[in-house]
């Protein structure tokens, strides 16, 4: 074993360590711990990106005052939009890690497939088949489902575009890759095996699901919501492509701060919060995953 | 094996054909209206069928232009990204230290951040530090948030490989240069390959940090934010088609096995031991 990292001392790891390190320290270390004094300062003016810094602690309460409300709703809407992509996702989940078979690469493939086209024109599909002249619109008005829908609040006004409903299930359709991925890969560790021996014993669907698969899942499961859950919380296109004027969510906030009002200091307070926010789901909430679990190809 | 368990599946392929028909709704929609010939300047009705578009995919010179910008920066991006990213992976592969779980760490952390967080970040530190905004720094921040996918990637594939073809080439004399081009590097290639795609379809999607670090930089993402209000060109389905036809194509040439990568794609049939 020794013998091959003979000719390779310690000097060329480094060698080929140090540009990425100095991609990830220069590019993502530094200007996320530059937020913290940039969350103080002041701005020169109005729009200008200019600023100095003064220690301005103000600018994280007129944040929470501004944006707090929207904050909570976006984990609101975030934390739905991630419920619904684990309920899609589970039972699909089990019936590629236990019922593939020899398809499972191709089965799990299949998942990612419609990911490599661009959410932006996945936009395009779904503004296609949710407009209201759309075909899915028209299914339900002939199947007279339009009125019982409206009533459950998943159609607004008659309308699938430009609803709540719409964000949530673009954003939840997002998730569905990154929690089915490292389930597959959980799953498949507990083998089939293991199930017919629950059911030798006489342990029905749903006990087996409950005491043995559920349990034996956590790893994956702890994996695939942080994965989903992140860019949930933040995303930006869901809201402005599928919801109405009043479905901006935090992102959506953040970019018209920015690019909009050019207010440096407060974004960068907003971005500390939101950082902060999630640092805390993502410890405390869903720990227990581990790295394996990553859904890598 | 009893008879409710046998009940379940029946439901369970029934769940999995409809989760599939959801997923590639959007996608199907996208390919079909292609073909399709708009009246007016949106092409989200259906009208009819036509060849036109196909006969005429450059026919929107902005469209193309976004286009062009988008590969352009995609493909750089991803060369980039998969040799830092390869470096990082190789060299991580082969020395087994305690102490670099601090740089695995650094790797998984931007998978952690948010887009929008990282654009506000990025975007603070270019206009800190004076750098104006274009193609240089679209370059330098795809590169960034797809290194890490890359070299995790990559770093999957190496777990288990076997290093004693390595060994054996420098037995037999090889210098660790030969070895690494004519022994290592043809082995890596579907791993190579898989983290050029995973980077190249990441950077060529992304609107929010292409956004906040492109200074006025049109890429094809941007361009099609913009086409709601201006309008959508059918041309933006016959190009997005094009993209999912090659990407397909290569997706199944890294899904083939390379030679001695053990297990590339089936994963653990053997479980690696619990830590």
């Amino acid at each position: 074993m020794s013998g091959s990292r003979r000719s390779w001392g310690p000097e060329v790891s480094w060698l080929l360590l140090a540009p990425g390190l100095a991609w990830l320290l220069g590019l993502f270390v530094l200007p996320l711990l530059g937020l913290l004094p940039l969350s103080l300062a002041e701005p020169l003016g109005r729009f200008s990106l200019r600023f100095r810094f003064t220690g301005r602690i103000d600018n994280y309460s007129e944040v929470l005052q501004h944006y707090g409300p929207l904050l909570l709703r976006s984990l609101l809407v975030a934390g739905l939009a991630t419920a619904l992509a684990l309920l899609i996702s589970y039972p699909l989940a089990c019936f590629i890690a236990f019922r593939g078979g020899r398809w499972r690469p191709l089965l799990t493939g299949l998942v990612v497939i419609p990911f490599f086209t661009a959410s932006l024109v996945r936009m395009i599909g779904w503004t296609t088949l949710l407009a209201d002249r759309g075909p899915l619109l028209g299914l339900l008005r002939g199947l007279g489902l339009v009125l019982p829908l409206e009533v459950l609040g998943l159609l607004q006004d008659g309308r699938l575009l430009n609803t709540t409903p719409a964000v949530v299930g673009g954003l939840a359709y997002n998730a569905v890759p990154f929690l089915v991925l490292p389930l597959v890969v959980t799953l498949q560790r507990v083998g089939v095996s293991l199930l017919e021996a629950a059911a030798d014993l006489q342990a029905g669907p749903w006990i087996t699901l409950r005491r043995v698969i559920w349990p034996l899942s956590k790893p994956g499961l702890a994996a695939g919501l942080t994965l989903s859950l992140v860019p949930t919380v933040g995303d930006v296109i869901n809201p402005q492509m599928l919801g109405g004027p009043n479905d901006r969510l935090i992102g959506n906030a953040l970019q018209n701060l920015v690019l909009v009002q050019r207010q440096l200091p407060r974004s960068a307070a907003l971005t500390v919060v939101l950082m902060a926010l999630l640092a805390l789901l993502v410890l405390f909430g869903l720990r227990g995953g581990s790295r394996d679990d990553l859904p890598l190809p | 094996m009893s008879g409710s368990h046998r009940r379940a599946i029946p439901w369970l392929a029934l769940w999995a054909v409809a989760v599939y028909a959801l997923l590639f709704a959007p996608i199907l929609v996208i390919v079909l209206f292609s073909f399709n010939a708009p009246q007016g300047r949106f092409n989200l009705l259906w009208q009819g069928f036509t060849l036109a578009n196909w006969l005429h995919p450059l026919a929107v010179p902005e469209l193309v232009q976004a286009f062009v910008s988008s590969l352009r920066l995609a493909l750089a991006a991803a060369a980039l990204a998969t040799v830092l990213g390869g470096g990082m992976a190789l060299a991580l592969a082969r020395r087994r230290r305690r102490g670099d779980g601090w740089i695995e760490l650094l790797l998984v952390l931007p998978l952690t951040s948010p887009e929008i967080v990282l654009g506000t970040a990025l975007l603070s530190l270019f206009v800190q530090a004076n750098v104006p905004m274009g193609f240089g720094t679209l370059l330098l921040s795809h590169s960034l948030f797809c290194l890490s996918y890359a070299a995790l990637t990559l770093q999957a594939r190496l777990s288990g490989f076997d290093w004693s073809l390595e060994e054996a080439a420098e037995d037999l004399g090889a210098s660790p240069l030969q070895t690494f081009l004519r022994v290592t590097l043809p082995r890596l290639a579907p791993g190579l390959l898989a983290a050029l795609l995973l980077s190249f379809s990441l950077s060529f999607d992304d609107y929010v940090v292409t956004l906040f670090t492109g200074g006025a930089t049109l890429t094809f993402p941007l361009y099609i934010a913009g086409s709601f209000q201006r309008e959508i060109p059918p041309q933006i389905h016959v190009l997005s088609t094009l993209v999912l036809a090659l990407s397909l194509a290569l997706l199944a040439l890294s899904l083939r096995r390379g030679p001695g990568a053990p297990g590339a794609q089936e994963a653990p049939e053997n479980p690696p031991p619990l830590r």
